[in-house]
C-alpha cells in the first residue's frame, strides 16, 4: 500500500497516469493548472511518452481530447470552471457524438472567486450536457473517481465529468494509491465510422440515443458507492450532503451522537429514489452543497411542495460563496465558535505586480500618454496585468474574460469612441485575442492594442505562452500593417520613448498594435535559479533578477 | 490529539515551505492531516495563509473551524492579526516581528505590535534578525516556526528532521543554516516561556 502526500489536483492527475492515460490537455486556470503541471513532471509520464502539452485555450484542448478519445486512447481535459465557457461547444457535443477511448473532463470550480470572476457551477453544465459528473469530497475520492470515470466514459461511450473547488484542488492529504496500472488502450479507430459526424439527420438520432444513454446512467449513480444513504433515528430533519460540504457536515457531527439520516450525493445525476427514500422519511431536508444550489432548486421544483426544504435558498446557509465548518455548524444550530474580532488596525492587502514588473512599466507609460484625452479608453481582460485596475494605477476599464480586451475595444470604436484601447496579455492573446485583431484588421478598426508580452502564463504561476517568440509574426499574418507594428520595451530607462510611441499609435486613425516585450521578473528569476537544479514555487527569490532589471 | 493551525503571511514569504516542514514531520510521526494553501491570484504579493490541520484520526474539514485554531504562525505582525476569528482562546499567536511593507496604508507598526500583545498567548519574534544572525535573511519563515515548535504537538526532533528533509536537496549548508535558524527561534520562545 503507497501512501502520497497530494494536493487533489495531484491526486487527480497520478489518477489519470494510473488509469492509462494517453493524452493529457489543458490551458492553465486557477484552481486546475497543477493537474497538467504534476503529470508534466512525472517521470513515469515521460517514460510512456503519455502527451503533456499545453494547448492555446480550453476549447482546443477540449477538440484534442475528443480527437485521442476518436483515436480509441484515455484522454483527460482539465480547465477552471469559466474555461468550460470556452470549451462549452464541444463539450455539449462530444456528448452526442459520444466517445471512443475513455475521455474525462475536469472542471475546477471557483466559489467565493478566490481568483476568478464568477462562481459558476459545473454542475449545470453536466446537467445540461447529459453528461454524468463526479464530484468528489476528498482528495481519496477524487482519486479513485477517476478510475470510475474512465471505466463509466467507456461503458456508455460518453464523456465523463469530474467537478472540484479550489478548497479541494489546493488541499494537500495522504492518498492510498492503487497497487496497479491501467495499461493504455491501443489506436482503434471507432467501429461506426460516422460516429462523430453531427449532420443533423445523425444528431437527430445521436442525440435520441444520449436521453436513452443518460436513463441507463441513472441507474449507475443511484447505485453508486459515492452516493450514500445512512439512515438515523431523527425524523425532524435528514441531511443531503454533496462533494466537500459532506466534510463540512461531519466535521460537525462525527463522534456525536446526531441521529440525521443523511444522503451523501458525489455522482450525477442525483439519485431520485435515495432523494424520495429519505424526504419520506424525514419532515425537513437540509440541503448542503458547494456552489450553487443544484440539488436544491431540483428538490424545490416550482411549485415547492411536501417537505419544508432548508438550504443557500431560505437563508438557512449563504446564498452565495464557499461554504465553511462554521456555516454549516450553524445550519445545524449547533455551537458556532468565534475568536477575537480582526482588529480596525488591519488593512486590506490586495495582490500587486511583483517588484520590477514590466506590466507595470507598460501601464506607467501607458496613463501618460493616454492622460490628455481622459479617463475610460482602456478595455483589458484576464491576466496579471489585470491589476492595472488596482490603485495606484486604475488605469484600464473592463475585465470580462479571456480576450474581451481587443473585441469591446472594436465595439466602442464601432460606437464612435477615440481612442480605443485594448491591453491584452501574451497568452490572452493566443488564447482568445487572435481573431478579434482579424476582426480589427478586416473593418480597419480604429483600435491601438497594447501586448503586454511577459513571454509566459503568468497569473497561474508562469506556463509556457504559446505566443512566445510569435507575437510579431502573427500580427502581420493577420493582417497588421507593419509601419503601425510597433515594438517597445517597459523599462524605466525608456519611459519618455515609449510614451511617444503609445500617443503616435493612439492618434493613428486604424489598426495598430504596440507589444511591450520583457520577459516575467518571476519566470526570469526561475531561469537563473534552475541553473542550480532549485526550484521551489512558493518563494520566488527575486533579488538578482530585479537588479538586473533596475537601472 | 487535534492541532489546527493557521499559517500567515504575504505572497512569497515561504508560508508553503512552512507547511511542507510541519507536514514532512507529521508523516514521520505517522499522523493524519489536511492542508490548505493558497494558489493564484494572491501569491502575487497579497495575503496568503494555510490551514494545517494536525490529527492522530482521520481530518474531514480542509478548513478549521472558527475559534479552534490552537496556533497562528505568521511570517509578518499584521497577517498575524488577520487570523484572529479562528484562534481558540487558549491558543498562541506566533509572528515575526518585521512588517512587509507593500500597501500605501500600512499602519504604524507599533499599533500591530500592541494588537499583538493583547492576545494573551502571544510571542514575537525578531525573525529577521535571527535569520540572518544563523546565515541566511530567507530563512525568518524557520524561525518563526522554529519559536513555535513549543504549540505543535510533535517532537522537536521530527521538525529538525522535516527540514533536513526539505532542504537536503540544496546542500549541506543550506541544511545547517535553517537548523540553526529552527532552533533559534525554539530558544527564544523557551527564554520567554520558562521566564
Amino acid at each position: 500500500m503507497t501512501r502520497q502526500l497530494l494536493l487533489g489536483d495531484e491526486a487527480i492527475a497520478q489518477a489519470a497516469i494510473d488509469a492509462g492515460l494517453s493524452g493529457m490537455y489543458a490551458y492553465p486556470g486557477t484552481p486546475s493548472t497543477e493537474i497538467m503541471e504534476y503529470i508534466q513532471s512525472s517521470g513515469i509520464a515521460s517514460e510512456r511518452k503519455i502527451h503533456r502539452e499545453w494547448s492555446s485555450n480550453e476549447k482546443t484542448a477540449m477538440e484534442a481530447a475528443l480527437g485521442m478519445s476518436y483515436a480509441g486512447k484515455r484522454s483527460m481535459v482539465a480547465m477552471k470552471h469559466v474555461g468550460l465557457n470556452v470549451a462549452a461547444d464541444p463539450f455539449i457535443n462530444a456528448a452526442i457524438t459520444g466517445v471512443n477511448g475513455g475521455m474525462v473532463v475536469v472542471s475546477a470550480d471557483d466559489p467565493s472567486m478566490h481568483s476568478s470572476q464568477n462562481e459558476q457551477d459545473s454542475r449545470f453544465y453536466a446537467g445540461f450536457a447529459f453528461i454524468p459528473c463526479f464530484e468528489p469530497s476528498n482528495q481519496q475520492e477524487a482519486y479513485d473517481m477517476v478510475f470510475d470515470a474512465f471505466e463509466l466514459s467507456e461503458k456508455y461511450n460518453i464523456p465523463v465529468m469530474i467537478r472540484i473547488t479550489t478548497r479541494l484542488a489546493h488541499s494537500r492529504s495522504g492518498i492510498i494509491l492503487a497497487d496497479y496500472q491501467v495499461p493504455e488502450k491501443k489506436l482503434k479507430l471507432p467501429g461506426d465510422p460516422v460516429q462523430f459526424v453531427l449532420l443533423p439527420a445523425l444528431a437527430r438520432k445521436k442525440y435520441r440515443k444520449l436521453l436513452k444513454i443518460y436513463e441507463s446512467v441513472k441507474y449507475d449513480t443511484r447505485i453508486s458507492r459515492y452516493n450514500l444513504f445512512r439512515d438515523g433515528r431523527k425524523r425532524e430533519m435528514g441531511i443531503i450532503a454533496s462533494g466537500l460540504a459532506y466534510n463540512y457536515l461531519m466535521e460537525n457531527l462525527d463522534g456525536k451522537d446526531y441521529n440525521y439520516p443523511v444522503l451523501k450525493i458525489s455522482a450525477y445525476p442525483y439519485p431520485v429514489d435515495l432523494i424520495k427514500e429519505i424526504s419520506s422519511r424525514c419532515r425537513e431536508i437540509l440541503v448542503i452543497e458547494e456552489g450553487y444550489p443544484f440539488i436544491e432548486e431540483g428538490l424545490r421544483g416550482i411549485l415547492d411542495e411536501g417537505n419544508k426544504i432548508l438550504g443557500r435558498l431560505d437563508g438557512t446557509l449563504p446564498r452565495d460563496g464557499e461554504l465553511n465548518p462554521s456555516h454549516v455548524a450553524k445550519a445545524l444550530g449547533l455551537h458556532v465558535g468565534h475568536g477575537q474580532k480582526v482588529p480596525d488596525i488591519v488593512k486590506q492587502r490586495p495582490p500587486s505586480f511583483c517588484k520590477g514588473c514590466g506590466h507595470a512599466d507598460m501601464f506607467n507609460a501607458l496613463i501618460e500618454a493616454i492622460a490628455p484625452y481622459g479617463p475610460g479608453h482602456v478595455f483589458s481582460d484576464i491576466g496579471c496585468y489585470t491589476l492595472g485596475a488596482l490603485p495606484p494605477y486604475n488605469a484600464i476599464n473592463s475585465c470580462v474574460d479571456m480576450g474581451a480586451s481587443v473585441t469591446m475595444a472594436i465595439g466602442a470604436a464601432d460606437a464612435g469612441l477615440f481612442p480605443s484601447v485594448a491591453v491584452v496579455g501574451d497568452s490572452t492573446f493566443t488564447h482568445s485575442g487572435m481573431t478579434g485583431l482579424l476582426d480589427a484588421v478586416i473593418k480597419d478598426s480604429r483600435v491601438t492594442i497594447i501586448i503586454s508580452d511577459n513571454s509566459t502564463t503568468g497569473m497561474t504561476g508562469g506556463q509556457r505562452s504559446q505566443a512566445t517568440g510569435r507575437l510579431e509574426q502573427i500580427c502581420l499574418g493577420i493582417g497588421v500593417d507593419p509601419v503601425h507594428l510597433r515594438i517597445i520595451i517597459p523599462l524605466r530607462k525608456n519611459h519618455e520613448e515609449n510614451i511617444h510611441i503609445i500617443k503616435e499609435e493612439l492618434e493613428y486613425k486604424g489598426v495598430s498594435v504596440i507589444i511591450s516585450a520583457r520577459e516575467c521578473i518571476q519566470t526570469a528569476s526561475r531561469k537563473k535559479k534552475a541553473k542550480s537544479k532549485i526550484r521551489n514555487r512558493a518563494e520566488g527569490e527575486l533579488g538578482e533578477a530585479i537588479r538586473n532589471y533596475e537601472e | 490529539m487535534k492541532n489546527d493551525i493557521i499559517l500567515s503571511g504575504v505572497g512569497g514569504q515561504g508560508i508553503l515551505s512552512i507547511a511542507a516542514v510541519i507536514g514532512l514531520a507529521a508523516v514521520e510521526n505517522n499522523l493524519c492531516f489536511k492542508q490548505s494553501e493558497v494558489h493564484g491570484m494572491s501569491q502575487r504579493g497579497g495575503d496568503v495563509q494555510s490551514h494545517f490541520r494536525l490529527s492522530d484520526k482521520p481530518v474531514w474539514s480542509d478548513l478549521i473551524p472558527l475559534g479552534e485554531a490552537d496556533l497562528i504562525i505568521s511570517a509578518e505582525p499584521m497577517e498575524s492579526l488577520r487570523y484572529l476569528p479562528w484562534l481558540s482562546k487558549k491558543g498562541w499567536l506566533v509572528t515575526n516581528s518585521n512588517p512587509f511593507v507593500n500597501i500605501p496604508d500600512y499602519p504604524p507598526v507599533e499599533g500591530i505590535l500592541d494588537g499583538i500583545r493583547k492576545i494573551k498567548n502571544n510571542i514575537i519574534v525578531d525573525a529577521d534578525k535571527m535569520a540572518k544572525e544563523s546565515g541566511s535573511a530567507r530563512s525568518g519563515n524557520i524561525v518563526v516556526l522554529g519559536a513555535a515548535s513549543h504549540f505543535i504537538n510533535m517532537p522537536f526532533i521530527s521538525l529538525e528532521n522535516a527540514v533536513r528533509k526539505l532542504f537536503g536537496k540544496k546542500g549541506d549548508e543550506v541544511v545547517n543554516v535553517n537548523l540553526k535558524a529552527l532552533n533559534a527561534g525554539r530558544d527564544y520562545t523557551n527564554t520567554i516561556i520558562r521566564g
